[in-house]
């Protein structure tokens, strides 16, 4: 019983502990706020994670090169990137990409990842709740006439 | 409180006869629920709006992680029952399931990894979520390592009980793993507060899969506890009539 009860506390703490230590370490990307807020270097390797902002994407014909903006909704970060995009990749939606900035603060990505979240319904769903949003939107836009 | 019934279940020949009786319980329940669960979620649930198709490796996916996590679990509780009152048949227990749990770690790392090449573009990233999954299929192995380096059973059973403990830390990291950290992992659609981030039409075959899933891993759990309880009581006198009785 000592033991068991010894193990489970010593171990609770030690991870607690190293959790804490790991908290800010373990960063599997970066935010623009923190880009922004300088935590890394000009020609560091790391990941950028965000959201691609709604009519940013452009691409140029002839070319698989692709440029678009990916925000937090406080920092926006340029990204320029000429490699095959995944499927899920969209306007609107979260992607992870990895590379680093260049001199102009413009983020030239070797890899990108499309990022989904936890939701999940049918397709005829999501049309008509943004359907509803649109018409939502449009009444709020037309009521303080 | 009577604890009757759990001092009971501590004695091999009661457990062995009482998990021969619940086996084919818990095995036809996992069939049919199984067999529910791949229809509505292979057949009857609609497409998702991203992921088209594709998302419907969710059903053995999910299934799969939260059993290899639920596994563990059994086992340590398994083993820290053992450890306290010295039952031999809750370490039977708790060596049973490492096995388990290890190929139900291994179905979620494979089948996420499947699902993560089409949506998320790779096979494998660095990720919290994927790295804590990963941790928890070396700690199977090396708790399966572990008992079978000492040959005495007695002190196998004392040894990787304490493997078992340590390694508990892993399942809250697992868990929080895509709120603690930025995760290229999605969050939960399921275990937080309020509503689930997906309609009945899908969750419920889901939820199926995932009963079913449970069900399996408990006959399999007992089949192998009680083969491991023979091994172990191999001299005893009661499992010549329990064999002999033919149950």
């Amino acid at each position: 019983m000592t033991l068991v009860a010894v193990i489970v506390l010593g171990v609770g703490v030690a991870g607690a502990l190293a959790l804490r230590a790991f908290r800010e370490n373990v960063m599997f990307y970066f935010d623009p706020s923190k880009v922004a807020a300088g935590q890394v270097k000009q020609g560091q390797h790391f990941r950028l994670g965000g959201m691609v902002v709604k009519g940013s994407v452009q691409r140029q014909s002839g070319s698989l090169d692709v440029k678009f903006t990916v925000t937090d909704f406080a920092h926006n970060v340029p990204v320029t990137y000429d490699k095959v995009l995944p499927d899920l990749f969209k306007e609107g939606a979260g992607v992870v990409a990895l590379g680093r900035l260049d001199e102009h603060g413009t983020f030239v990505a070797d890899e990108v990842l499309a990022k989904h979240d936890e939701k999940y319904m049918p397709p005829e769903v999501a049309r008509s709740l943004k359907q509803g949003q649109a018409a939502a939107a449009a009444n709020g836009a037309e009521a303080p006439h | 409180m009577n604890w009757v019934w759990f001092h009971r279940l501590g004695s091999p020949p009661h457990f062995f006869r009482i998990a021969g009786r619940m086996i084919p319980w818990f095995a036809w329940l996992a069939a049919i629920t199984g067999i529910a669960g791949l229809i509505g979620g292979l057949g009857l649930a609609p497409p998702d709006y991203q992921q088209g198709e594709g998302y419907r490796i969710i059903f053995v996916h999910v299934p799969a992680a939260v059993l290899s996590t639920t596994a563990y679990a059994v086992m340590a509780s398994a083993a820290a029952v053992g450890l306290i009152w010295r039952m031999n048949v809750a370490h039977a227990v708790a060596a049973s399931s490492a096995a388990v749990g290890a190929w139900f770690t291994f179905v979620a790392l494979a089948t996420g990894s499947l699902w993560g090449r089409p949506m998320w573009g790779t096979y494998w990233e660095w990720d919290p979520r994927l790295v804590s999954e990963l941790v928890l299929l070396f700690l199977y192995l090396g708790y399966m390592g572990l008992r079978s380096a000492i040959d005495d059973t007695a002190r196998a059973d004392r040894a990787s009980a304490v493997l078992a403990l340590v390694g508990v830390i892993n399942l809250p990291i697992i868990h929080y793993s895509v709120d603690w950290w930025n995760s290229l992992h999605q969050g939960h659609t399921l275990l937080k507060f309020g509503k689930a981030s997906m309609p009945p039409s899908m969750l419920v075959p889901l939820l199926l899969m995932m009963l079913a899933f449970t069900l399996y891993f408990g006959a399999i759990l007992l089949v192998r506890a009680r083969g491991e309880i023979l091994r172990r009581e191999r001299n005893a006198r009661w499992i010549g009539e329990a064999i002999g009785a033919g149950s």
